[in-house]
């Protein structure tokens, strides 16, 4: 019930983001649109941990800015590999076992690595991720688990 | 201080354009789909987001603030995504992409 509650707010501060109108009757028509949406989302069984996981909010705030860092180191990191006249670029597969337990945290594991310049995630299943690297050293920095570990923790939500 | 902020934009917007450049470059100079992929993420990401944070002090209001930044995200999400599937798509077409340079 609380999930649904804050599916219904999250959903309701998104619309009127995009609104931008405070009039009584819009601001109704969008909260009714909300609710009608999420009961229909209910109705398909998506307001689980997994369709909307609010529980990791707190921890998210965490993990984000040092995602956001690690976007930045590495778009650097490629363009620089891009401007160099000699192209030393060593594409390179890798297969590694990801340490997280629940499709939220598989998902936001196999994302950042895409979301990181250099990296992109190919296939990602509970067993196995093959990623593909613009450069060994991408490759090393994916299997290395910084990004694992961290993506663990935010998982737990502790 | 208006023009500190204006400065401030042309710096984040000009750096953005020029990430979004570089991805470009790299379109162009990079022998596979899988290595091109990497230089249009990128463009995306950070060129993207530069551009954004050098708008937002001249948009009016919290309101468009928060929208310039929910588009960058959008972006974020559907680019992450898309490139998984085209990566996809692409390593099961395996005679077409080379490996190495």
């Amino acid at each position: 019930m609380l999930r649904t509650v804050s599916s219904v707010v999250v959903m309701f501060v998104y619309w009127v983001v995009l609104s931008g109108f405070f009039t009584p009757f819009l601001l109704a028509a969008g909260l009714a649109s909300s609710i009608a949406v999420v009961w229909i989302v209910r109705r398909m069984g998506l307001v689980d941990p997994e369709g909307h996981p609010i529980h990791l909010a707190p921890r998210a705030t965490l993990y984000w800015p040092w995602l956001a860092k690690e976007i930045v180191k590495s778009a650097w990191d490629v363009t620089k590999v891009i401007l160099s006249p000699r192209l030393p670029i060593q594409p390179t597969l890798v297969r590694f076992r990801p340490s997280q337990h629940t499709e939220v945290g598989l998902v936001t594991h196999a994302n950042s690595i895409t979301l990181t310049p250099g990296t992109i995630t190919i296939e990602a299943s509970r067993d196995e991720f093959l990623v593909h690297a613009l450069t060994t050293a991408g490759a090393e920095g994916v299997t290395g688990g910084d990004m694992d570990a961290r993506v663990a923790r935010f998982e737990r939500g502790a | 201080m208006s023009t500190l902020v204006d400065l401030f934009s042309y710096v984040a917007i000009g750096a953005g354009a020029i990430f979004f450049l570089a991805g470009t470059v790299g379109l162009l100079r990079f022998p596979d789909t899988l290595t091109r992929l990497h230089a249009l993420t990128k463009a995306d990401n950070l060129g993207l987001g530069l551009v954004v944070l050098g708008l937002l002090p001249h948009v009016a209001g919290v309101l468009p603030a928060l929208k310039l930044i929910a588009i960058w995200l959008l972006v974020l999400l559907s680019g992450a995504d898309a490139s998984q599937l085209i990566a996809r798509a692409a390593r099961r077409g395996e005679p077409r992409s080379r490996p190495g340079p």
